[in-house]
């Protein structure tokens, strides 16, 4: 599958989750369009990783380029599993505090 | 067009809907519902690419735990009615302007490498074939060249399980 194909669609995906990230009020969907905008880029490393594989493995039928780039995912998604703990957590505190998910309460950092 | 075409152009359509409909759903329970259909096509697409340790990750981490989560906080939090107030439309024209715009800018740099530059003209993703997604070529290379990041990546998890029990402990007082 040629490769601007798979740019594209992240490319969709990503921006997608640019504007759910600018346009919604809830906390927690603003979080999930980030996980969104997350898996975007994975999708695009593995493709590239597909694509540099495709490359390499003409000349040399055992190589393993391209294995970086799906480690490279798979550390996205620990950072990515860590990352949701700890803003869930914040989110949670936030509700607590002023019974409101709505980021526009949060506009200053004080009372 | 064979079978491997029609699933990428079914698995990519499914994703572009359902993120769309992420934004477009005024219930965080049916966001949270579409976003794991969305995880599901790109675990198809992962699978299509022979990523399969990814495919299957992709579902156990995100599709299993972290939506698990987010679905767990919403009905902790009662927010299943739609109580997002309504917000100044001028806001949102400004946000989807800004995002249509950034999706511009990057299609057009994408097409002048295809067309002007041609440096990914012609290069494709192999699909269905190659061994590098497999867990044992993986599993090698990660604890032979990245043990170090992987064993850094533990103490994140630690220090993130440690923060998140701190953050969300019930405070005694000034609050």
């Amino acid at each position: 599958m040629p490769i601007q194909y798979y740019i594209y669609l992240s490319l969709a995906l990503f921006s997608i989750g640019i504007v759910g990230v600018l346009v919604r009020r809830n906390a927690i969907i603003v979080f999930m369009c980030i996980e969104l905008m997350l898996n975007a880029v994975n999708l695009l490393l593995v493709a590239f990783s597909k694509m540099h594989y495709n490359m390499a493995h003409l000349t040399n039928a055992e190589t393993t380029v391209g294995t970086e780039g799906q480690l490279f995912v798979f550390f996205i998604m620990v950072v990515a599993a860590a990352e949701v703990s700890v803003g869930l957590a914040i989110i949670v505190m936030m509700f607590r505090n002023i019974h409101s998910v709505d980021v526009n309460f949060l506009n200053r950092l004080k009372n | 067009m064979n079978i491997t075409q029609i699933l990428f152009w079914f698995l990519s359509v499914l994703a572009l809907v359902s993120a769309l409909m992420v934004l477009l759903s005024k219930n965080p329970v049916h966001s949270v519902l579409w976003l794991i259909v969305v995880f599901f096509a790109i675990s198809g697409h992962y699978i299509l690419l022979n990523a399969q340790f990814l495919a299957i990750v992709n579902l156990i981490v995100y599709a299993g735990a972290i939506m698990v989560l987010f679905l767990f906080v919403i009905m902790l939090m009662n927010l299943s009615a739609d109580t997002e107030p309504q917000k100044n439309v001028w806001m949102k024209l400004a946000g989807t302007i800004a995002g249509g715009c950034f999706l511009i800018s990057t299609c057009n740099i994408v097409y002048n490498a295809q067309n002007v530059s041609q440096e990914i003209a012609g290069k494709t993703a192999l699909l269905n074939q190659g061994n590098i997604g497999l867990i044992g070529n993986l599993g090698k290379v990660l604890f032979k060249d990245y043990v170090v990041p992987f064993e850094i990546s533990s103490v994140l998890f630690l220090s993130a399980m440690v923060g998140a029990v701190v953050i969300g402990k019930k405070e005694k007082s000034n609050v």
